[in-house]
C-alpha cells in the first residue's frame, strides 16, 4: 500500500480563463515504501503538489491518485508534516500525537502503548506533557513527526520539514528520519529546497520547472547510494564528503542552475 | 509620540497621583463650600453612607442586598447571552449559510442601544426578574456573537488542515478544534460583554425594577438622599471593576497557557 500517482495533471488557480496556471502536465509515479523528494525554483508548485495528494487542493486537469484511486478529501491514510508544524496548542505533546488515534476510535490502552511508543522513537519521553510552545523547533517537529507517524499512514507527505530549523538541528532531523524510514519505511513525498537535504534521503529526486510548474528530470539517487554503500556511514557530512555523493548533488544543482537563468531572459 | 513602555514602578505612581488629584479636588469641592454637599457629597461622606448601608436597610434592602439583586441578574442575562450568543457566533463564523441568513438581521438589531429595549422589557417582563435579565442580555448579546464569529473566522487554516489530515469528523472538528481555537476570542468578547452588560443592568434598574443597586438610587434620588445616590454609584463601579479583573485575569492566563504572550 501506498503508490502516489501523477497523471498528467494541471492546476490552475482562480477561474479558468484568467486564472493563473501552476502546474502543468505534472506525471510521476511513486512505487510503495519509495521517498521522492521534489527540488525546484520557489513558486513552482512543489506546495501544490503535495497538497493535491494530502487531498487539500483539486486538480484542474489530469488525475492525482494514491493506491490507484482518485484523492477527494484529506484523510488520515496520507498524513502531513507542514513546514510550520501546525501543532495544536492548547493540547500536550501527548495529546497531540494521540489526536488522529483517536478519530480512529483505537482503544486506550492500545492508545497508550502506540503514543509511548512514538514518544521513545522520537526521544520525547521526558516531553510528553509539555505544551508545544515550551519545545524547541527541533521538537515540535519531532511531534508533527510522530503525529504522523503513529497512524501508520500509507503515505508520508513532508512540505519542506525542516525548514524552518537552524542548520544543526536540521542535520539531526535528517539522521533521524533516514533511521526512522529504515525501522519503519513508508512512501513518502518530501518536499525541499535543499539540494543537499534530497540526494541524502530520498531514493529519487524530482526536478521541477517554473512557469508553467511540471517536472523537467528525475535522478535515480537509491541505485548510487547502494552500489557505492551510503548506509555504511552514520553521519550525514561523511556521506556528504563521498564523490558519489558530490557528483549527484552537483548534477542536480546545474539542473536548477539553468532553471533560474532562463527565468532571467 | 512617547512611546517607551513604563516600569511597574512608574506605572503605580502615576495612577497614585490620578486618584489622588481627583479624590483632592472632590473632597475640596464640598469641604470649601463650592459645592452644596446635597450637591455633591464628600468621598468621606460616601464612605460613611457605604457603611452604614452595609446594615441599615434604603428601598427596602441594604447595599449589599441590593447588589446581590442586581448581580443574580447580571449573571442570568449574561450566562443566557453567552449560552446563545457564543453558539450562535461560532456557527455564523464556521458555515457560510448560517452567515449569509443570521448576519442581516443581526447587524440590524445590535445597533439598538440595550436601553432601548426598556419598553419591550417593561411591556413583557414586567418590573420583576425578567425585565432588566432582557436589558442585560441586550447589552452582553451582540459583543459574544462578533467575537465568536471573529474567533471562528481566524481559526489558523492549517490547525484545521493538520485536524483532516488526521481524520477528524464534523463533531470533532467543531469541539476539539473551532471551539479551542477560538477560546481567546470568545474570553475577550465575555469581557466586553459583561461591561456592557453591568453597565445596562444598572440603567435597566432606574426605570424597571423593584430592587436592585439601580432601584436603591432611583429612590435616593427622589428622596434627595445624593450620598445614597454616591453609594450605588461606588457600588456599581466596584463590582464592575471585580468583574472584569475577574475576566481579565481568566484571559492573561488562558494567553500564558497557550503561549500567546511572553
Ligand atoms: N491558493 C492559491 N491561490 C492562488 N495562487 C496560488 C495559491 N496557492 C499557490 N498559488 C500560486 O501557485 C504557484 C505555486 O505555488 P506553490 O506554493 O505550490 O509553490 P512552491 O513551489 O511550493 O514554492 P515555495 O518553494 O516558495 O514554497 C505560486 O506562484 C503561487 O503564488
Ligand atoms: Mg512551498
Amino acid at each position: 500500500m501506498g503508490s502516489i500517482r501523477f497523471e498528467g495533471v494541471g492546476k490552475v488557480f482562480g477561474n479558468a480563463r484568467t486564472g493563473f496556471k501552476a502546474l502543468d502536465d505534472v506525471s510521476l509515479a511513486i512505487g510503495e515504501k519509495e521517498f521522492v523528494a521534489i527540488v525546484g525554483p520557489s513558486g513552482c508548485g512543489k506546495t501544490t503538489c503535495l497538497r493535491m495528494v494530502a487531498g487539500f487542493e483539486g486538480v484542474s486537469a489530469g488525475k492525482v491518485l494514491v493506491n490507484d484511486r482518485p484523492v477527494v478529501r484529506p484523510g488520515a491514510d496520507r498524513a502531513v508534516v507542514f513546514q510550520q508544524f501546525a501543532l495544536f496548542p492548547w493540547k500536550t505533546v501527548r495529546q497531540n500525537i494521540e489526536f488522529g488515534l483517536r478519530n480512529k476510535r483505537i482503544g486506550k490502552d492500545q492508545r497508550d502503548h502506540l503514543v509511548a511508543g512514538s514518544l521513545k522513537l522520537m526521544s520525547l519521553e521526558s516531553h510528553g506533557d509539555a505544551y508545544p510552545h515550551q519545545l524547541s523547533g527541533g521538537m515540535q517537529q519531532r511531534v508533527a513527526i510522530a503525529r504522523a507517524y503513529v497512524l501508520d499512514p500509507d503515505v508520508l507527505l513532508m512540505d519542506e520539514p525542516f525548514g524552518a530549523l537552524d542548520a544543526q538541528t536540521r542535520v539531526v532531523m535528517q539522521e533521524e528520519l533516514v533511521r526512522l524510514a529504515r525501522v519503519n519505511p513508508r512512501t513518502v513525498l518530501f518536499i525541499t529546497h535543499a539540494v543537499e537535504e534530497a540526494v541524502y534521503l530520498a531514493d529519487r529526486v524530482a526536478i521541477m520547472s517554473r512557469r508553467p510548474g511540471t517536472i523537467k528530470e528525475i535522478i535515480d539517487v537509491k541505485t548510487v547510494r547502494l552500489a557505492e554503500r551510503w548506509d555504511g556511514h552514520e553521519r550525514i557530512e561523511d556521506v556528504m564528503d563521498l564523490e558519489s555523493f558530490v557528483h549527484l548533488r552537483t548534477r542536480i544543482w546545474k539542473s536548477l542552475r539553468e532553471e533560474k537563468a532562463e527565468i532571467g531572459h | 509620540m512617547d512611546s517607551a513602555p513604563l516600569t511597574l514602578g512608574q506605572t503605580l505612581r502615576l495612577g497614585l497621583i490620578g486618584l489622588f488629584v481627583f479624590f483632592g479636588i472632590w473632597l475640596l469641592l464640598p469641604t470649601a463650600g463650592l459645592v452644596p454637599p446635597s450637591f455633591l457629597p464628600s468621598p468621606i461622606a460616601v464612605a460613611e453612607r457605604v457603611a452604614t448601608l452595609t446594615t441599615e436597610p434604603f428601598a427596602g434592602a441594604t447595599l449589599p442586598a441590593h447588589i446581590a439583586y442586581s448581580f443574580t441578574r447580571f449573571i442570568a442575562g449574561f450566562a443566557l447571552a453567552a449560552l446563545i450568543g457564543i453558539p450562535l457566533g461560532l456557527m455564523m463564523g464556521w458555515f457560510r449559510l448560517v452567515d449569509e441568513i443570521v448576519s442581516p438581521i443581526f447587524d440590524g438589531l445590535r445597533f439598538i442601544a440595550p436601553i432601548a429595549w426598556v419598553p419591550f422589557a417593561a411591556l413583557w417582563f414586567g418590573t420583576g426578574i425578567g425585565g432588566p435579565v432582557m436589558i442585560i442580555f441586550a447589552g452582553a448579546f451582540p459583543p459574544c456573537v462578533i467575537n465568536a464569529y471573529r474567533g471562528a473566522r481566524q481559526v489558523d487554516r492549517r490547525l484545521v488542515e493538520a485536524a483532516e489530515m488526521l481524520g477528524t469528523g464534523h463533531f470533532r472538528m467543531i469541539v476539539d478544534i473551532l471551539l479551542p481555537a477560538s477560546v481567546p476570542s470568545l474570553v475577550a468578547g465575555l469581557r466586553v460583554a459583561a461591561g456592557l452588560g453591568w453597565q445596562s443592568l444598572v440603567g435597566a434598574e432606574l426605570i424597571v425594577a423593584s430592587t436592585g443597586v439601580g432601584f436603591m438610587m432611583v429612590q435616593a434620588q427622589a428622596n434627595v438622599a445624593t450620598s445614597t445616590v454616591m453609594a450605588g454609584m461606588v457600588a456599581i463601579g466596584i463590582v464592575g471593576l471585580a468583574i472584569d479583573m475577574a475576566l481579565r485575569w481568566t484571559e492573561a492566563s488562558i494567553r500564558r497557557h497557550r503561549g500567546l504572550d511572553g
